[in-house]
């Protein structure tokens, strides 16, 4: 567990001594406030919730948690200090969740840090803080499972441009799969049993749920069994591709 | 204590590493020798715990790599070949985290990283940026990394690569000061740091291990071991020098240089020219200024050691054969 600490603080640290940490942040809190004044019409609405902002989350996680994900091991790979992190007394575990840690703790920065639209929402009306809380946990819980995804992704190559754009492919999958216009296309091929599964794993079909604030076990053992399952792809890859 | 035992690795149809056995004892310093692509890194990688050997073990102070890679690596400081290490920290945040993962506390952690870092005189840079620092500091601190908590096994890979000549010996003489209650294994591919600092040397080609004693002993392989190597004042003498020595019967070649007026007398296997030479030198009151007993070659031996193998790889290459054709 202490390995797990110090690695998780070496690696947080090293998002804040680069410039990387700001402009994420000034971008993530730029972009989630014109989705949500601009395109999502949070004041013409006329309803005290924080729907029109966490609508676009799955969309702004899409282009920008492959941003953080990409550097977490395809740096390691190419400045070769993976041989030394490799060499230290630590298990491959360890250090493939220490890493993933220190970078969902780091989008959970970015996230807290939009609490002004939470008092603005508070200022202007009565909304239910119980349902906001929830439906923040849920977009935390869903930038875990981008992450993931782009831990494992970042874990396969050197490249950190080769990262980011597979991420971003295979999380757009993962967020498609629970899309209406594809719903609709396979519900006339496919039996339904088969179109619930592929619902089933989608972001969107756990998100929504969450984001108006009901917090289902299902949804959440969703989130916790993708982070597992690709941290655990994470450590096999790594185990079969240390060297290259 | 290091023991390999049958120790291979395969790159698919390639050999990387061909049945290494041996074993190394602590107060040993072993000189890790061969060519670019012999298989020196990957040998270091498999003991160290980087990469899997295909076959075979490998167990550090008693503890197989494989089955308790933990402790193994606890045990062992190693520094990979280009020492990386996190550009983007200070070198004083760099080995604090090294200290803190290997389980450095206390009065220990910040006693073994001042120790360190007045080691290698990092003193002036521990609070720079470790990207920002020349190539010579940089492998000062992979050393100061792989030193940090006293490790009983030390495996270094090319530690003086990319040091000036003073840095290059300062860490000679700290390999050598660490040698006498530690166990050192060096790669290298500069043959004098072998006789400066290894108790003994392994010569490795194509994965295979071609020598493995001491540095002494591969010197005396050399054909040059104990050939006599004069060099003339005047002309004259120097070609009269060439038919006497070369005369000689325990000389079985006469080397030279014109220019410089320097012979080498190589002796017959076993035989010592020396006294007969030097009988010669007295005679005929030559004016020889300089006159020197050599131990042997070890770049000769390393090259009668390895060339033979790697050219028999290269033959065996379908490539460089059509090649030659073309």
């Amino acid at each position: 567990m202490n390995q797990v600490t110090t690695i998780f603080r070496r690696e947080l640290r090293g998002y804040f001594t680069t410039p990387l940490a700001y402009v994420f942040i000034v971008i993530f809190l730029v972009l989630a406030a014109v989705f949500t004044f601009q395109v999502g019409g949070f004041l013409e609405r006329g309803q005290a919730d924080l729907q029109p902002f966490f609508r676009w989350h799955p969309w702004l996680y899409l282009v920008l948690i492959p941003a953080i994900s990409m550097r977490l091991w395809a740096e390691e790979r190419s400045s070769g200090s993976i041989e030394l992190l490799m060499t230290l007394p630590i298990t491959l575990w360890q250090a493939v969740v220490g890493k993933f840690l220190a970078a969902w703790v780091f989008a959970g920065i970015a996230l807290l840090l939009t609490f002004p639209i939470w008092i603005t929402v508070n200022y202007l009306g009565h909304p239910d803080n119980g349902a906001i809380v929830a439906a923040y946990v849920g977009s935390f819980l869903m930038a875990g499972g981008f992450l993931a995804i782009g831990t494992c992704l970042s874990a396969a190559t050197r490249n950190q441009v080769v990262a980011f754009v597979t991420a971003a492919m295979v999380g757009f999958v993962f967020l498609l799969a629970g899309f209406p216009l594809v719903l609709d296309f396979v519900r006339g091929v496919l039996p339904q049993a088969i179109v619930d599964a592929i619902a089933s794993l989608s972001f969107l079909t756990h998100f929504e749920a969450i984001s108006k604030g009901v917090i289902d076990l299902r949804d959440i053992v969703y989130f916790a069994a993708l982070i597992v399952s690709w941290l655990t792809a994470t450590a096999l890859v790594l185990d079969m591709k240390k060297a290259e | 204590m290091i023991k390999t035992q049958n120790l291979t690795k395969r790159y698919g149809g390639i050999l990387a590493v061909d049945d290494l056995t041996f074993t190394v004892a602590p107060g040993e310093v072993l000189g890790f020798l061969g060519a670019n692509g012999a298989g020196k890194s990957t040998t270091m990688r498999m003991i160290a715990g980087f990469i899997a050997p295909s076959a075979g073990t490998v167990s550090v102070c008693g503890h197989d790599i494989g089955a308790a890679p933990v402790a193994a690596k606890a045990c062992m400081g190693y520094l990979p070949e280009g020492a990386p290490t996190y550009g983007e920290m200070t070198v004083g945040e760099f080995l604090d985290f090294v200290a803190d993962v290997r389980g450095l506390k206390g009065a220990r952690r910040r006693g073994r990283r001042d120790v360190v870092i007045d080691r290698l005189a990092l003193g002036p840079v521990a609070d720079q940026v470790i990207e920002t620092l020349s190539k010579g500091f940089r492998r000062r601190v992979g050393l100061a990394q792989a030193l940090i908590h006293d490790p009983q096994v030390l495996i270094l890979d090319e530690p003086t690569d990319g040091l000036d000549p003073n840095q290059k010996h300062e860490v000679r003489r700290l390999i050598n000061e660490l040698s006498k209650d530690k166990l050192v294994v060096v790669s290298t591919h500069i043959l004098e740091e072998v006789h400066e600092v290894c108790t003994r040397a392994i010569i490795i080609a194509n994965g295979r291990i071609v020598a493995d004693e001491t540095p002494a002993a591969l010197e005396a392989r050399s054909r040059y071991h104990h050939a006599v190597t004069l060099r003339f004042e005047r002309r004259e003498a120097f070609e009269a020098g060439r038919v006497a020595i070369g005369a000689l019967a325990e000389v079985t070649a006469v080397e030279f240089d014109e220019r410089e007026l320097r012979l080498t007398a190589v002796p017959r296997p076993g035989a010592n020219v020396l006294p007969a030479v030097s009988a010669l030198v007295v005679k005929n009151d030559w004016d020889v200024p300089e006159l020197h007993l050599e131990a042997g070659r070890l770049d000769e031996v390393f090259r009668s050691l390895t060339q033979p193998l790697q050219a028999e790889a290269a033959g065996a290459d379908p490539f460089k054969a059509h090649g030659a054709t073309l």
